[in-house]
């Protein structure tokens, strides 16, 4: 298996600066540590050729990056507009019912993190819910305790 | 206009399965590359100016004009690049999700036809990092067409992933985010024609858009240019969202009515409730009141009611919901999404959350309502990018349109809808406890 430097030397490649190759670094740690952790900023400022506390600044900016750990699931409920008015407070509210937690914060036992999202760009499939990343369409309260099975039995 | 779908962008789509090049291939697939490289790339800004086709992202700029502004080897030695704004975020759009999910390639033909024509070896598609799906089936599209190098060229086309921040796919903040660095505008001029991606000339052009151009050389921009109306030619991918029975998206010809869009296409208003109001173009335009939906779906129909069609982004409202809640969640989004780059916009959003909050509250005094479009004045035209005036601009049109429901939480110490209406109580994303969500280290 390639190890992380090389790849994102290979990233770094792409481009005809290395510069752009910050987001997808970023995107690499975090995919590996979880978290983009202070030992992660530190790899990919090494991968990079940079600093920790550039990598740090660039991340702190975009919401995809998170620099507290999450759960090892994420839930992301859209309540912009036209999933709101399609009932997402509704979804919301089942999710943090089932989970036990509020919106923003992660389970006991670590495995789920539940935050609210904008707009995710499916507003006419409403309600969208975002599992690790993948989009779940009109999304009603009644289909939450089922997505949270899945959760939980499907590692 | 009637109400019909017209298919230019999305042909074939319903019937094949135009993520396979052998599909896409033997519907005249990459005809229009093969086409448009029999011509000079002067030949082809012809083309595109002929079909006055205006850029689909949102500020409608003429893309046959904007093409024609990167600069010749000769006044400027630096390579040109092609960048793709795929950030698509505008609250109510979801087009060029499905633009990428179900017609890769045409959008990629469309990419390479415009590398050719604005002389660019590099693209570089931006596409915002929650689009996992539509950025799955592009990889698997650019995979086929690796093989392809009669197809490809000397054109190499990388597909970059957004991380989550709305601003981004304002195009200079999409060039800062694409250095690397954090996603925040620049100052223009220099425009990125001249001084773009790594300071040079650089096109930067909607997914739509990308995909519009290879029927416009297959067809010739004159025969595009007799669909639609006057200053908005073509058709157009508009999303239909909120209290609608089909929500979805519906290509069709600029100029449709929009009672036909939401009543027609889009099967009108679940359970028989009655309009109250639409957003035309995306959460950042102003609203018609549904009083004011007897218009053609276009440019300038729009610009005279003081609205524009932004990015198809139509959202309809049922008349349940509540003026007062619909601004608190509307600006909430954009004081979530400022970059924090010029105060008015920073703080100024946060001034309207709090004072729409304590008007949704029954805490705000009188005088509140005109500070709140006062607050509204003093962002308009004060900021760095359009980000932080769309915000005003949406919020003072709920209240120009709707003055009287405003009035009567004041009058009412309170919100006369509440929990009735869809729109109370939701939770945003600024209003999160904390902005990162926190979990303890596993051991
Ligand atoms: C806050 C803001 C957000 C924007 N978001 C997008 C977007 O998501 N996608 C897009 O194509 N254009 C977006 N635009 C418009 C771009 O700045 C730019 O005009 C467009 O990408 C140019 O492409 P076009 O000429 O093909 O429309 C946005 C503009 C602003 C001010
Ligand atoms: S208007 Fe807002 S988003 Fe745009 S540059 Fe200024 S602070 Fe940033
Ligand atoms: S409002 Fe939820 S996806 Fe757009």
């Amino acid at each position: 298996m390639r190890n992380f430097y090389e790849e994102v030397q290979e990233i770094k490649a792409r481009y005809p600066d290395w510069r752009s190759a910050t987001l997808p670094a970023l995107r690499l740690a975090q995919e590996k540590h979880g978290f983009l952790s202070p030992n992660a900023l530190r790899e990919c400022a090494e991968a990079l050729g940079t600093t920790p506390a550039f990598c740090e600044s660039v991340a702190s900016f975009y919401d995809m990056f998170h620099l507290r750990p999450v759960g090892r699931h994420l839930v992301e409920v859209c309540t912009n507009v036209s999933c709101a008015l399609n009932g997402a407070q509704q979804v919301l509210e089942g999710f943090e019912r089932e989970l036990g937690v509020r919106a923003g914060e992660t389970t006991e036992d670590g495995e789920v993190t539940l935050r609210t999202i904008e707009c995710l760009g499916g507003c006419g499939w409403a309600t969208i819910v975002a599992i690790d990343e993948r989009y779940r369409t009109h999304v009603k309260p009644d289909d939450v305790s089922a997505i949270v099975e899945e959760l939980r039995g499907g590692g | 206009m009637a109400a019909e779908a017209r298919q230019i962008v999305m042909a074939g789509a319903d019937e094949r399965d135009l993520t396979k090049l052998a599909e896409y291939e033997a519907i005249g697939g990459y005809q229009a590359l093969q086409k448009a490289r029999g011509m000079t790339p002067a030949a082809i800004i012809d083309e595109l100016n002929a079909s006055e086709l205006r850029g689909r992202g949102g500020a409608f700029f003429p893309t046959g004009r904007k093409w024609s502004f990167v600069p010749k080897p000769d006044q400027n030695p630096n390579p040109h690049y092609l960048v793709v704004n795929a950030d698509e975020s505008e609250p109510g759009s979801f087009k060029d999700n499905e633009i990428m999910a179900r017609v890769p390639h045409r959008f990629i033909e469309g990419c390479l036809i415009t590398a050719y024509a604005v002389d660019s070896k590099n693209v570089f598609v931006y596409i915002r990092g929650e689009y996992t799906g539509p950025y799955e089936v592009l990889v698997g599209a650019l995979e086929e067409l690796h093989g392809r190098a009669d197809l490809r060229g000397e054109v190499t086309i990388v597909l970059h992933r957004g991380a989550g921040a709305y601003i981004c796919g304002e195009e200079t903040a999409l060039l800062e985010s694409l250095e690397g660095e954090r996603g925040q505008p620049r100052t223009k001029p220099p425009f990125p024609a001249i001084a773009g991606l790594y300071a040079s000339p650089t096109v930067v052009n909607n997914v739509e858009t990308m995909a519009t151009v290879p029927p416009i050389i297959t067809m010739g921009g004159a025969e595009y240019a007799k669909l639609g109306v006057p200053d908005s030619r073509g058709t157009r991918l508009v999303s239909l969202s909120g209290h609608i029975v089909n929500g979805g998206n519906y290509e069709v010809e600029n100029g449709i009515s929009m009672r036909d869009l939401i009543y027609g296409l889009g099967g009108g208003i679940p359970e028989g409730r009655r309009l109250k109001c639409v957003i035309p173009g995306g959460s950042s335009t102003a609203i018609l009141r549904y009083d004011e939906i007897d218009v053609g779906y276009d440019f300038n129909s729009l610009l005279r009611l003081d609205t524009a069609m932004g990015s198809a982004g139509v959202i309809v409202l049922d008349e349940r919901c509540c003026m007062v809640q619909l601004g608190i969640r509307v600006n909430e989004f954009y004081e979530h999404e400022s970059c924090g780059k010029c105060t008015p916009c920073r703080e100024g959003t946060r001034w309207m959350s709090q004072i729409l909050r304590r008007l949704e509250a029954g805490d705000a005094d009188q005088h509140e309502l005109d500070l709140l479009l006062d607050v509204c004045d003093r962002i308009n035209g004060k900021c760095l990018c359009p980000l932080g005036e769309t915000a005003a601009i949406a919020v003072a049109s709920y209240v120009a349109k709707f003055r009287e429901e405003f009035q009567a939480h004041i009058d009412e110490d309170g919100c006369p809808f509440g929990d009735s209406s869809p729109l109370h109580g939701v939770l945003a994303p600024v209003a999160q406890h904390t902005h990162h969500p926190t979990a303890t280290v596993p051991a």
